[in-house]
């Protein structure tokens, strides 16, 4: 029942908030995110729930996804009612629909047990935030939209493909169980034709590859996060590509059950070397602060599939630092939101003295800085730390090494442009007199999210431990 | 599998290399549609018995393939005044070639894998040679409009390979899945529509104001 309200809900808010006046919808968008993110704490109090059949089931690593979802979603859609009242009101309506559609599709995606209703989910978040990258209407976002919708549609057609592949591996009758139902495939994964999973593996390696914007299928991301409002950047950047990694990582434990690891893992460590070293080379020299975020993402996207890969520890990492990047790239995102709504641009030359402008988020743009570079004491080191302990565990040292120089690489990159942002000398196109031009309640979300970025560095709960250990172990991982 | 079925499945490749070889934008709208018609009389024919399953499929099928979405096709070039695919970005006779390399292709590779069952044996390679040649068009055509053309047609490719496991993949699903297809393609011929009006002109080969 929870978790079929936890779809509905959202759902039925999408179309409320079209139909509702514009003075309701502010509240159905934040009291919809509410109410689910209190939904979701409910299946931590009472985990393992099923439904449908069990199509939808609860389990922990599809729990902390929709849960980093859930929270992600709240603080963008309060971020939302509060950027609106800054910046034009145009598409009201659609937009508010679209990001809780967007809420409901990433909800079937983290709760569906049955591969072809993840598909659905996923396909679906990707149409509902197209029109929220077209949100302003332009050449260049029409660009970026049209980039977006032919490669991720491409993509996950191939994860389709993958689907059904993954439907002929399973033998019919009771040996081989239920047809695409995880637990299952899990169960009976002995009898899988390993022929045909394999071919299932390759596609929806590419198909979930693409929507998480692994290397060398990341081409529509730069362009996507450049040009969509920040705030959906924020969403997609934390909220859409941590689902596609959840696909990914599912049919990676099919694999890993099936005794197919000696398979999958050079495809999936070579997908991640290649992430990361692309990334470093394009956030070296990179002039906007948004495409560096995307660069970004691509590194950390990187660093998911090469923990997969590598098993051990590193599994345990990779589910570790999903949730820290989805936090991380969340609040980084919302904060250079109000950077560019101060200054109107996102070229990195063109943005100076963002610490004097706006003192809080300027601050926040720094510990953004050491959060997503993965620095002590925030979350991203203790994952990124996991990962590389991973790698040398599992015995692959040459990869631990390379890893650490390449995201030395991308640290000096990374720090190089926003310190010379917050802290550099006022550019001379910059007219602002002085004086700061805060929007307090603008700063509310990304501070938030940034205490949790924060408060997973310093403590691990022990119910979200036993979680992280319970998700490792399906991904032939553990806990250190 | 019947004659008849196998008469269905070789018309589907005929209407792949239809769409490669027309240079007129409505004859490959035509040919995108006769494809839907022939996926949607697939689930009634592919299998020996008949169920309401296959039934509703195959109506559903042949009504947003064959009818909804080329109809919108249609109205996005008419507004848009384009009637000819100009310059594609490999010749026709080129395309052609590499579709005949597709079929080869297809062919061998359906005959190693292993299958459970003898009914499929022409479907897979049709499926494997409509996703490629979807492929084909959809990275050879400069034109924003071929473009969702060629997507539709490798959606078509692994509906068909879909076919194969329809006793299994559940009803609701693959409802789900046409919807998608059908939203994706809605979605993309709105943003076509929108990149006319704003370039004046169909081609995404303009759109590069976008790179590093």
């Amino acid at each position: 029942m929870l978790l079929i309200a936890l779809i509905l809900l959202p759902a039925l808010a999408a179309a409320l908030a079209y139909a509702a006046p514009d003075a309701a919808r502010a509240a159905i968008l934040v009291g919809t995110a509410a109410v689910h993110l209190v939904l979701v704490l409910m299946t931590w109090a009472a985990p393992g729930q099923q439904a449908l059949g069990g199509w939808l089931a609860d389990d922990d690593l599809g729990r902390m996804i929709l849960t980093l979802v859930s929270v992600i979603f709240l603080a963008v859609a309060h971020y939302a009612v509060c950027y609106r009242r800054e910046e034009n009101p145009r598409g009201g309506r659609a937009f508010a629909s679209c990001m809780l559609g967007f809420l409901a599709a990433a909800t079937v995606v983290t709760t569906s047990h049955h591969f072809a209703l993840l598909w659905i989910g996923l396909e679906t978040t990707t149409l509902a935030v197209a029109p929220l990258i077209y949100h302003r209407h332009d050449r260049r976002s029409l660009e970026a939209v049209w980039k977006y919708l032919v490669v991720s549609s491409v993509g996950i057609a191939f994860a389709l493909l993958g689907v059904f592949l993954l439907a002929t591996a399973q033998p019919s009758g009771a040996t081989g169980g239920r047809p695409l139902v995880l637990d299952d495939l899990l169960a009976h994964a002995g009898a899988l034709d390993a022929v045909w999973l394999r071919a299932a593996f390759v596609f929806m390696l590419i198909g979930f590859g693409t929507k998480m914007g692994l290397a060398p299928l990341h081409l529509w991301k730069p362009d996507t996060y450049g040009e969509a409002p920040s705030l959906v950047g924020a969403l997609m950047a934390g909220a859409l590509t941590s689902c596609a990694f959840l696909g990914l990582a599912r049919v990676v434990s099919i694999c890993y059950m099936a005794q197919q690891g000696a398979f999958v893992r050079p495809p999936l460590i070579g997908f991640g070397i290649l992430s990361i070293a692309i990334a470093a080379a394009f956030i070296l020299g990179q002039g906007d602060i948004k495409r560096l975020l995307a660069y970004s993402s691509v590194e950390h996207m990187g660093l998911l599939v090469l923990g997969l890969g590598l098993g051990g520890v590193g599994a345990y990492g990779a589910v570790l630092h999903a949730v820290n990047n989805g936090l991380a790239k969340a609040m980084i995102f919302l904060v250079v939101g109000n950077v560019v709504l101060a200054t109107g641009t996102s070229a990195a030359d063109e943005i100076r003295g963002v610490f004097r402008r706006l003192p809080g988020s300027g601050a926040l743009l720094v510990v953004g800085l050491f959060a997503v570079t993965g620095s002590p004491p925030f979350g991203m080191f203790i994952s990124e730390f996991a990962i590389i302990n991973g790698a040398v565990g599992e015995h692959h040292p040459w990869v631990a090494a390379i890893v650490v120089a390449l995201l030395a690489i991308i640290f000096v990159g990374i720090g190089a442009m926003i310190l010379e942002m917050v802290y550099g000398e006022r550019a001379p196109a910059d007219t602002n007199a002085g004086g700061s031009d805060e929007r307090t309640r603008l700063v509310v979300a990304p501070a938030l999210l940034a205490v949790l970025v924060l408060g997973l560095g310093v403590y691990l709960p022990t119910r979200l431990i036993g979680a992280l250990a319970g998700a490792a172990a399906t991904l032939g991982g553990r806990a250190p | 599998m019947t004659s008849f079925a196998e008469l269905v499945l070789f018309l589907v490749v005929l209407s792949d290399f239809a769409v490669l070889a027309m240079s007129r934008l409505s004859a490959c709208i035509r040919a995108i549609a006769l494809q839907g018609l022939l996926l949607g009389v697939l689930p009634l024919v592919v299998h020996s018995t008949l169920s309401a399953h296959a039934v509703v499929l195959g109506v559903g099928t042949a009504a947003i393939k064959a009818v909804i979405l080329p109809a919108f096709l249609r109205w996005a070039i008419r507004e848009a005044a384009v009637r000819r695919e100009v310059e594609p970005l490999i010749g026709y006779m080129a395309s052609m070639l590499w579709g005949a390399a597709a079929l080869v292709i297809a062919f061998a590779v359906a005959a190693v894998l292993p299958l459970h069952s003898v009914e499929t044996d022409l479907l897979v390679p049709v499926a494997l040679v409509t996703v490629m040649i979807g492929l084909i068009v959809l990275i050879t055509r400069s034109k924003a409009i071929t473009q969702v053309v060629g997507y539709l047609m490798m959606e078509n490719g692994i509906y068909l390979f879909g076919l194969t496991q329809s006793q299994r993949v559940p009803f609701l699903v693959e409802i789900g899945v046409l919807l998608d297809v059908f939203v994706g393609v809605f979605i993309m011929g709105i943003v076509v529509f929108q990149i006319n009006r704003e370039f004046d002109s169909l081609s995404a080969s303009r759109l590069t104001e976008l790179h590093d």
